[in-house]
């Protein structure tokens, strides 16, 4: 599993007991605030559940972050803010951590929020008899007991977790962690409300049953069609809440839903692949592009099953250096993507993106150096190369355009083959394959979200890149006062290797009515709040 | 789908022609052949089918580009640079990266009648054999494969469809054997039905009780009279599976790059509308309505040319 | 007839209990299952999960397990991509929304497709039928993935007459263009079947005769024509309504409907088996059902049919 590094954070100890302002949505004196008070923007896919245990989806995360609230909030900039915590208090060795919640947080029955929701949602996460596929997570926050509760070896109320009384919480960690409370931000810590989970079973997340703390509750659910949820009343920040009622619609095709967008059904949809310089022509104040924490690229297997031409770093190279990055990101995607030549994007906190040879070449040396290095390696014409990607308009013509790139440069014989999801992950998973599309959004802001995939023992690791240096550069980079030159040095040593090819890094392209305001559009991890928003008159 | 199976009529034809063999003596075939040609709605489209097959085949010689070369000067602003255009050789304009629409047009159109053709003929094959044995057969072996196929016909063609396709690698071949798959079991049926009805018909018997032998009468007396339904239910087929193949696009499981079908052509065409490129979906749905409006007129023809009673 | 439902009922039982064996098999066959994802789980959160929904077990306990809740309880398993719903929530919220604008789709296609085949056989090779036949023909060949997108451009965003796309309960606004696109290949076939039967009962020698007794033909066409030429649509009938019901994937993506056809492709593409497997089933008891009420029907319109 991936761990996050020991430096990251750091200023949050210095400022850790400091109270930012609390959240809420920051209506500047004057604005006159629209009548309709409702949010209603567009799912790609129903969500899978709201339950914050459960949920492993991003949309469902974003409904469970306005359903629930837990120990501390992300503010438009990704920073730390206080929720039903008010504070914490650590010790010296950094593993045992005492928040203080806020007594006046309440369930929308009316029931106060205690420390005991809290233990009672912690232990529900890592209790094998729910299967919650983020049971992961309570390992990854390095909980006592919480590997050995996932096992079964031990019973789920010895985690390390305690309601001193109502309103203290203690958790005891397994080794120092400094930058545990920006954990509790994740979904999967939120507390659930124990009398109607027990009550309900799994129907307690159906609208007229479920309890929740945050500052809104579901209220309508078709599933596929659309769910609503409205203003809680018993949220301890209700009078700050504008929003009324947030509704999202699930639309699954993308230019129905800008179409819905234009007849003003929605206030914020996803701009289809390849129309944002007309929409932003068009809708200046509408379009809008902001950079992601994610990253595209191709992986090339270096496993055994993998084929024998592309052990030879020199094709590598050469197929890594004949795609064409300003193409795919100006002709193709054409929405403020960024050419990408090494793995980490550059919108990452604290990250400086190193200087690799080929960022600095023009396409037409890097074309040229491409064919001299393949004509080193042996390979003439007519190479044949296998690309799968998974079937996606998308993945298809970024895909399409590269092929063309390897054939007219390289003179490969390139074989595209889409497959649909689950059947592309399992021909990925084994190895059958010899290139294949990937994509990796970080976890958290900071570069090993990135770097870790390239670690030998990553359960993420398909390529099956093996770089004993690269995994001690990791390993030393956990630890290290300053990560920085060693992430340079491993993305260097990744350029060189070229396990990957990577393609761009991602920017998210919306529409989002300008009555609209509060979108945190800086917060690269773009998780957001609907009490954060309001809407102003037209 | 909304394939239509008229299969009452499609029925009848056999009998039909069991009966005019009786009685006229002569090949109801070319009575039929006659009165197809009188049809003028079918003739006409045979003509534009034609010139549709025609164009696939003549139609490479004049392209100046590959379906799928990308023309990367103009790939960035197809609205505007990409609009169909003699001078730059994109006679049928861009399609949404940047590739010549004419030569993925006419690829597109062979993709799709060789689905119409080929999963027409799995379909017919596997259909007649089986419904033929089965009548053939009768007594209990008629009962289990009528049960098997009344099991096969419960189970959702989206289910196959899907399973199909996710399961083997996807290809032409697998879209043939999948299109074609699902569509033989009304084909059992009706031959069944015939083969049963016309071992029993008077000229079967009479010629085996004048010592003809079991394998001849087949020959000359059962095979060429399933033929009509055959034919008939074929040319009905066809435009369906063209459809189903432009379903199965839709769901994104059709044909591999840089390969394409008409279906997959005018689902793309269909997500591009709002950007001013109108001719990504006109242009390959022109086509695709010719071919099955033309289709549907030339089956109709035939039926009413082997079924006369409604002239 | 009696006796004939009751024979065909319980032949359709054996007939679901083997489509479910054979669907449950081979649902496996495809690569990934419910659990693969971008992010492999680690080993033991997924032992976990297989072990909560007794995927651990060996596929035959499985199946016994799965026949068990089916039968005793009525019970089709838990969804596995939708965790907090089980299959019976998915069918019961799915089901009725497509059920709605199938059958209204079915009604809509019914009353024109036959209206537009009788005018086109009564005036039978005038402008009219030319047109008529014309306009089956394109309304048939148009794929509805085309007509969908089409008509929200202009009924929503353009003319801004109808609400893009949802249910709302099944408010009319919400169905019309449903309705349209469902409705339009369907009526074209049923309006082909309907003008080439028509074409043949006015020939046949019974018409002839009511023609030669100098009845007036409105008559004729109402009194005598209408219930044979009805019978090779009947039979069309049947699996049109189950394909309407089922076939609406297209419907769902499109206009968000919350229906029932876009849960059953997704959950093939989720490798969601019991939601997979559920909805087959339900498919499958729709065909096996509309079969023999289209039997039944021929049998009623059809007096010469005995059983």
């Amino acid at each position: 599993m991936t761990k996050m590094p020991r430096i990251l954070f750091a200023g949050l100890l210095a400022s850790s007991m400091l109270v930012t302002p609390t959240l809420a949505a920051n209506v500047p004196d004057g604005t006159k605030l629209a009548d309709d008070q409702t949010f209603t923007y567009r799912l790609l896919d129903e969500f899978t559940s709201v339950d914050p245990q459960v949920v492993e989806d991003v949309s469902g995360s974003d409904i469970v972050r306005d359903l629930f609230e837990g120990l501390f909030n992300q503010d438009a900039d990704g920073n730390l803010v206080p929720g039903v915590a008010l504070e914490y208090t650590t010790n010296d060795t950094k593993d045992v951590y005492t928040f203080k919640l806020r007594p006046e947080a309440r369930w929308s029955n009316g029931d106060p929020v205690v420390a005991g929701d809290f233990v009672y949602a912690w232990q529900r996460l890592v209790d094998p008899e729910l299967g919650s596929p983020y049971s992961w997570f309570g390992e990854l926050m390095s909980i006592e007991n919480a590997a050995a509760i996932i096992a079964g070896d031990k019973p789920k109320e010895e985690l390390g977790v305690k309601a001193i009384d109502d309103h203290t919480l203690e958790v005891r960690l397994t080794n120092s962690l400094p930058y545990f409370p920006l954990m509790t931000t994740h979904s999967s810590t939120f507390p659930v409300h124990k009398p109607t989970v027990e009550k309900f079973g799994t129907d307690w997340t159906k609208p007229g049953n479920i309890v929740s703390n945050g500052a809104y509750v579901l209220t309508e659910h078709v599933p596929s069609e659309r769910s609503v949820r409205e203003r809680n009343p018993m949220y301890w920040n209700n009078d700050e809440t504008v929003i009324e009622k947030v509704v999202a619609l699930v639309i699954n095709d993308d230019n129905v839903a800008l179409t819905r967008y234009f007849a003003g059904e929605l206030d914020r949809t996803d701009i289809p692949s390849g129309q944002y310089p007309k929409l932003k022509a068009e809708y200046p104040e509408e379009a809008i592009s902001a950079p992601r924490l994610c990253s595209y690229y191709y992986i090339i297997n270096l496993g055994e099953n993998g084929p024998e031409y592309l052990k030879d770093v020199r094709v590598r190279e050469a197929l890594s250096l004949a795609v064409d990055r300003d193409v795919i990101v100006d002709k193709i995607l054409q929405g403020g993507q960024f050419p990408a030549y090494t793995f980490t994007p550059a919108a990452t906190a604290g990250f400086q993106v190193p200087d690799v040879p080929a960022a600095s070449m023009t396409q037409a040396e890097r074309d040229a150096k491409a064919k001299e290095l393949l004509a080193d390696a042996g390979m003439g014409d007519g190479m044949d190369v296998k690309l799968i990607y998974n079937t996606s308009e998308g993945h298809k013509k970024i895909a399409v355009a590269i092929a063309q790139m390897w054939k007219t440069k390289l003179g490969a014989n390139v074989e595209l083959a889409n497959q649909e999801w689950k059947t592309f992950l399992e021909t990925r998973g084994n190895g059958d394959y010899e290139i294949a599309r990937a994509g990796w959004c970080g976890d958290y802001n900071e570069a090993s979200t990135f770097l870790d995939l390239m670690n030998s023992q990553s359960g993420y690791n398909d390529s099956k890149y093996n770089n004993p240096k690269v995994d001690e550069l990791l390993a030393a980079a956990k630890t290290a006062d300053d990560p920085q030159p060693l992430y340079t040095e491993i993305e260097q040593i990744i350029a060189q290797d070229v396990p990957i090819i990577p393609i761009y890094h991602y920017a998210i392209n919306m529409m989002l009515k300008p009555t609209l305001k509060g979108w945190p559009i800086q917060n690269v991890e773009q998780n957001w709040y609907s009490r954060d928003f309001y809407k102003v008159a037209e | 789908m909304g394939m239509v199976h008229d299969i009452d009529r499609v029925d009848r034809i056999a009998e039909k022609l069991a009966e005019a063999e009786q009685i006229k003596g002569r090949s109801p075939w070319q009575d039929a052949m006659t009165r197809f040609f009188h049809n003028k709605a079918s003739v006409g489209s045979l003509i534009v089918l034609g010139l549709i097959l025609l164009f696939t085949i003549v139609g490479p010689y004049f392209a100046v580009w590959s379906n799928e070369e990308i023309d990367w000067d103009r790939m960035g602003d197809i609205a505007e640079l990409g609009r169909p255009s003699i001078e730059n050789g994109h006679y049928f304009g861009l399609d949404d990266l940047g590739r010549d629409l004419y030569a993925r047009t006419i690829q597109a159109t062979r993709t799709s009648l060789m689905v119409g053709v080929i999963g027409s003929l799995v379909a017919v094959v596997i259909g007649t054999l089986y419904g033929a044995v089965a009548g053939f057969a009768g007594g209990w072996v008629d009962g289990l494969m009528m049960r098997i196929v009344d099991i096969l016909i419960a189970i959702p063609y989206m289910f196959v469809i899907i399973l199909l396709l996710v399961i083997f690698e996807r290809s032409l071949f697998m879209l043939f054997v999948g299109i074609g798959v699902l569509s033989w079991l009304d084909m059992s049926r009706i031959v069944r039905g015939q083969t049963l009805s016309l071992k029993n018909r008077e000229f079967v018997e009479a010629a085996r009780a004048a010592g003809v032998g079991w394998f001849t009468t087949v020959r000359r007396h059962i095979v060429p009279n399933l033929l009509g339904i055959v034919v008939v239910y074929a040319t009905l087929l066809v435009p369906g599976m063209i459809m189903t193949e432009s379903f199965i696009s839709f769901l994104g499981l059709g044909v591999q790059e840089p390969n394409t079908s008409l279906g997959a052509l005018i689902n793309e065409g269909a997500g591009t509308i709002l950007r001013g490129t109108l001719w990504q979906l006109f242009v390959p749905l022109f086509f695709f309505l010719t071919i099955i409006i033309s289709l549907f007129f030339i089956g109709d023809g035939l039926r009413d040319a082997l079924d006369p009673k409604d002239r | 007839m009696l006796n004939f439902i009751i024979r065909r009922l319980l032949v359709a039982i054996p007939t679901l209990l083997i489509l479910i064996v054979i669907s449950f098999f081979l649902m496996q066959l495809a690569p990934g299952g419910p659990f693969t994802s971008e992010r492999p789980l680690p080993p033991q959160v997924l032992a976990n999960i297989q072990a909560k929904y007794g995927l651990d077990k060996p596929l035959l306990h499985q199946l016994w397990v799965y026949m068990k809740g089916i039968l005793l309880h009525f019970d089709f398993g838990p969804s596995y991509q939708y965790k907090d719903r089980s299959v019976n929530d998915i069918i019961a919220q799915g089901f009725p929304i497509t059920l709605k604008y199938g059958s209204i789709s079915f009604v809509v296609a019914v009353a024109i497709g036959v209206s537009l085949g009788v005018i086109a056989a009564i005036r039978h090779n005038t402008r009219l039928d030319y047109a008529a036949t014309g306009t089956t023909f394109f309304a048939q060949s148009l794929p509805n993935f085309v007509m969908a997108p089409i008509l929200i451009i202009v009924f929503t965003w353009q003319l801004g007459w109808l609400p893009g796309g949802g249910w709302n309960g099944g408010q009319w606004q919400y169905l019309v263009m449903p309705v349209i696109a469902l409705s339009t290949s369907y009526f074209a076939s049923i309006a082909r079947i309907t003008r080439s039967s028509m074409l043949e009962v006015l020939n046949s020698n019974f018409i002839r005769t009511a023609r030669a007794k100098g009845l007036p033909e409105r008559v004729i066409i109402w009194r005598h024509a209408m219930k044979p030429t009805m019978m090779p649509v009947v039979s069309y009938l049947g699996p049109a309504f189950v394909g309407m019901i089922t076939g609406s994937v297209v419907i769902d993506r499109y206009f968000n409907t919350g229906g029932i056809g876009a849960s059953y492709v997704n959950s093939a593409l989720n490798r969601d088996y019991s939601v997979m497997l559920g909805i087959t089933i339900l498919y499958g008891g729709l065909t096996i059902l509309f079969n023999l009420v289209t039997d039944v029907l021929y049998a009623w319109l059809d007096p010469k049919i005995r059983y």
